[in-house]
């Protein structure tokens, strides 16, 4: 047997065509002949538009077409509520163009189609938009205040949403408490920037009525859903690419964007392709964002450190509308007790409307806060009791013989219940411990501190509740001409390397090459039943799926070579692309066999003169195919899973900050992490890696920011701290790998881990460091030189 | 449904003055009318179908759009495609062989997994191979490849793994 390609460092199998610069995003797809989309955006966060003149805009040279919400027929309606929740009341969406009302800095007002976007863009300049204003309230907590100007006169008190979920009996059990830690924690608004920013190509074909779009999307298949429900088109008509996208990390998941409605309608009126390439600008104001959310969390706990009950209340800026319900703020409830027993739990939020740009799920979705909000408590209740950070963590750790460790009462983001599965806490610890020996690090600290220099060591948990259902499927099908084995899923990739994991996958089952595995995903006529990729799912549910699948597919070929070969089922084995009788040197290659078990009419190459009704070897006595058979060799399959597999992982690291320049240099970062078995280690370490340089930029640099009327301030590249190479430390991965048992692969999602815990890692860290000069405490992210240097003032 | 009505006059042209440029891309020289403001990277995409040099941000600051603009890393995003014109640029398409073989550079990018989606890579390509062709001595630290990367942004990697396909394929080059 070769070796096991599942669990192997294979080399990504797309990787040639994207360095030869061959890859085909969005914006690459040759169109014959495409017009461009432009949009005129609210300039107010929110104001009543009082007029719209486009005669100008329509009159300009090159100019196809301007809408506005007027002129967009049955578009001109609320965009749909992706989750609907019964905590919400009349939840908000927005419409794909503002009519009467603008809600945010950046919501579109009119959309101008030209010959090009240089054009476009002149004419979009052209349009005249009259607006009174009306006063806003931009942070969250003035937002909630009696008062306050209200985003939606419908919605008092700004609440878009309020839910409790309690677990255990909270009540009965905090009154026996012997000590609580109560703090108060704030993670800023950040937002995914994928370095292609979104993008949405169109054409109809009026012979076929074929509507083709091109999405730089997380979801064809439900964007073709939900195109087919609205334009009232058959699903058959309505095609749905998603191509090579340029990172999604959940932004690309929403729908609708407007765009994503109205260049599809602009091409089937003009009859020309149309498309809309969003640039870095419109990105940041037009493109969800993620993260503000501000934690009241208090621990009650026994003298020994042991925590019984949680109490945890929180706000969630949900920005202008909801389209995505609550799951940000159901992922930061259900996840706040992070990997401790803590048995008792009771934790509310209000998700709260503010005139900014709507909110949904950030790589991370609600993780990354409530990991901050438990591990600075952890952190402050171990100072506070006089006990070292590792211990007190210690104590409170889910072992590993009490897993499932189920939270009894609370209901994850897919409503289902949450249940740990799985997982080696204590050994995580003993890792990390080693790895920054603190007992070592501690004298270390000392002697800096005697030279003038400030050293800190920073730990922080987390967990993340992965490979959410409903379900995703597998498609295998051996090509009989070449042999290679053709895969298909409901997802698409943004970046992640489905098709090696997927080809790992299949290759160990049906005995080929993983290069010969050829997945085709991201369209919805090549496959079209699944959901979607986001909540680090495609590995378990799409990878699952694809297992069951080639389990199938590896039947059929071992009962047909056993039939070709004259031999017994239990003597045929599968490498190197063929069925070969154990021990001997007699194979069938599974081109051959394709194509036997397809019986046929026509003799196209040797293979196939076997396979002919005229052959031989073919059956004379009744129909070629059995009732129920199916010719070649092919099937599909879909995996359910029941819950959330729980992945888990801890961090840590040593910091050294300058208190004159307020300036923090990460000396060493550790990562632990488990997320179960491992399909490929490489790609696993890459998710990794990318996730915690996307948690260093929350921690340190990133956050949008607003004036007191609204206007984001910086909307750009240059302002917005994406880190570079020279902010991201180098880090040291460690794996655990303890399965899954919800699964047949034992596997569990790994795609947003690396962002979860950085923050509070760092605060943890810079707080140590800091202590000698009696600095405050470190409670928001990002933290920025100006943070630490208001909180080195005496105070 | 029936066919949605289609406008029958679509315009097709705008209004901008053109102008004549002539520009080498890759190796081979070429001639097109094009208007003033057209940016070099949509001259690249759409005119010449070059579409491996991508677009992150059009102010510059990403660096996906680098190319090689006389043998030096510019960004195409930034440069109009009247100011390219008598200038040698080079892309991405230019690295690999015919064949496909890919050069020491992407090479070393996939054998690290230096990528993940690849939007950004051709751009942090391009300025790598305009270093290693300057002729300057490269500093091979972790700081110093961090310090040349320091132009390009990526979002997916963490950069890890692109340092260590820098150096990966400076050693490869050195030993020829």
């Amino acid at each position: 047997m070769a070796t096991r390609a599942f669990g192997s460092r294979i080399k990504r199998t797309i990787d040639p065509t994207l360095l030869r610069g061959e890859g085909a995003f969005v914006d690459d797809i040759p169109l014959a002949n495409p017009l461009h989309a432009a949009f005129v955006r609210s300039p107010y966060a929110r104001a009543r538009i009082t007029s719209i003149d486009v005669a100008a805009a329509r009159a300009h040279p090159g100019v196809v077409a301007v809408y506005t919400g007027e002129d967009i027929g049955i578009l001109d309606r609320e965009m749909p509520l992706l989750i609907p929740h019964p905590s919400m009341t009349d939840a908000r969406t927005q419409r794909p163009l503002a009519k009467d009302d603008v809600y945010y800095v950046g919501q579109t007002v009119v959309m101008v189609v030209a010959v090009d976007r240089y054009t476009a863009e002149d004419a979009a300049a052209l349009v005249e938009v009259e607006y009174d204003a009306r006063p806003v309230s931009i942070d969250i907590e003035d937002a909630v205040k009696p008062g306050a100007a209200l985003v939606h006169d419908t919605h008092p008190g700004n609440v878009a949403a309020y839910f409790v979920q309690v677990s255990g009996k909270p009540d009965d059990v905090i009154p026996q408490a012997e000590h609580v830690t109560k703090i108060k924690v704030r993670v800023e608004r950040s937002t995914a920037a994928p370095m292609e920013c979104r993008a949405v190509a169109a054409q109809f074909d009026p012979v076929t009525g074929e509507l083709t779009v091109w999405d730089g999307t997380q979801a064809p298949i439900s964007v073709r859903g939900g195109l087919a429900s609205i334009f009232g088109l058959d699903e058959d008509k309505v095609r749905v690419i998603a191509p090579d996208v340029g990172g999604g990390f959940g932004q690309k998941v929403l729908l609708f964007y407007p765009d994503e409605l109205l260049v599809p309608m602009a091409a089937m009126q003009l009859g020309r392709p149309v498309k809309y390439i969003e640039d870095r600008r419109e990105n940041f104001i037009g493109s969800s964002q993620e993260r503000t959310q501000v934690h009241s969390i208090e621990l009650y706990a026994k003298k020994t450190g042991e925590v019984i009950a949680l109490r945890d209340s929180f706000l969630h800026d949900t920005g202008a509308f909801i389209p995505y319900g609550i799951a940000v703020a159901q992922v930061a409830s259900t996840s706040i007790a992070g990997p401790y027993r803590i048995p008792n739990i009771w934790v509310e939020f209000t998700a709260v409307y503010t005139p900014t740009v709507p909110v949904t799920p950030y790589r991370g979705c609600g993780r990354p806060q409530s990991c901050f909000a438990i591990e600075r408590a952890m952190d402050q209740l171990a100072e506070e009791l006089g006990l070292d950070r590792f211990e007190v963590r210690r104590r409170n750790l889910i072992g590993i013989d009490q897993f499932p460790w189920t939270r009894e009462g609370l209901l994850f983001a897919d409503g289902l219940r949450v249940s740990l599965d799985s997982g080696q806490y204590q050994k995580a610890l003993d890792l990390v411990t080693e790895k920054l020996a603190p007992a070592d690090f501690a004298a270390e600290q000392r002697a800096a501190l005697a030279e003038g220099r400030y050293l800190g060591l920073g730990l922080a948990f987390y967990v993340e509740g992965t490979g959410l259902g409903p379900y995703e499927g597998g498609h295998i099908k051996v090509h009989p001409i070449t042999g290679k084995v053709y895969v298909n899923t409901g997802l698409t990739g943004q970046g992640q390397g489905h098709e090696t994991v997927f080809g790992q996958i299949v290759a160990d089952q049906l005995g080929v090459a993983v290069e010969d595995v050829i997945l085709v995903e991201g369209d919805t006529r090549a496959f079209d039943w699944g959901v979607a990729t986001f909540a680090s799912r495609a590995a378990v549910v799409s990878g699952n799926a694809i297992h069951k699948a080639a389990l199938l597919v590896r039947k059929q070929i071992i009962h047909a070579a056993a039939n070709m070969l004259e031999a017994s089922e239990d003597d045929i084995e599968l490498r190197d692309g063929a069925a070969w009788i154990k021990g001997t040197g007699r194979k069938a290659p599974l081109a051959a066999i394709a194509t036997a078990t397809n019986p046929l009419r026509y003799a196209f190459n040797e293979a196939a003169k076997a396979a002919t009704q005229f052959a031989p070897a073919s059956r004379h006595d009744g129909p070629p195919l059995d009732e129920g058979q199916h010719p070649g060799l092919e099937a599909t399959d879909y995996y359910s899973p029941a819950c959330a597999t729980w992945a888990y992982g801890v961090h840590g690291a040593i910091v050294e900050v300058d208190p004159d320049l307020c300036a923090v240099k990460i000396r060493k970062y550790v990562c632990i992490h488990d997320c179960g078995n491992m399909i490929n280690p490489t790609i696993v370490e890459g998710q990794v890696l990318g996730g915690i340089a996307q948690g260093l930029g929350g921690a340190m640099y990133e956050r949008i920011e607003y004036d007191p009327e609204g206007n984001p301030l910086n909307a750009n590249f240059v302002d917005f701290l994406v880190p570079y190479a020279t902010e991201v430390p180098h880090v040291e991965v460690l794996h655990l790998e303890t399965p899954s048992p919800l699964n047949p692969l034992g596997v569990k999602g790994v795609g947003e881990a690396g962002c979860i815990a950085v923050g509070a890692v760092i605060a943890s860290g810079i707080e140590d460091a800091l202590a000698p000069l009696g600095a405050g405490k470190f409670r928001q992210t990002p933290i920025t030189p100006s943070m630490i240097h208001a909180a080195l003032e005496p105070h | 449904m029936p066919r949605p009505r289609q406008r029958l006059s679509v315009p097709s042209v705008s209004s901008d003055p053109k102008a004549r440029v002539s520009i080498t891309v890759n190796g081979e020289q070429v001639e097109r009318e094009v208007s003033v403001r057209l940016l070099l990277s949509d001259f690249l995409r759409h005119e010449l179908r070059l579409t491996g040099t991508h677009v992150g941000c059009e102010h510059g600051v990403c660096g996906a759009c680098t190319v090689l603009i006389d043998g030096k890393a510019g960004r195409s995003c930034l440069t109009f495609a009247v100011q390219a014109s008598g200038h040698e640029i080079r892309t991405i398409e230019s690295l690999a062989d015919e064949d496909g073989t890919l050069h020491p550079i992407q090479e070393a990018f996939q054998d690290c997994h230096a990528l993940q989606c690849g939007y950004c890579t051709p751009g942090m390509i391009m300025n790598i191979v305009g270093l290693f062709e300057s002729g300057e001595e490269l500093d091979l630290t972790d700081e110093g490849i961090r310090l040349a990367l320091s132009g390009n942004l990526c979002r997916c990697t963490g950069y890890q793994n692109i340092v260590a396909a820098v150096r990966k394929a400076a050693d490869a080059m050195q030993a020829g």
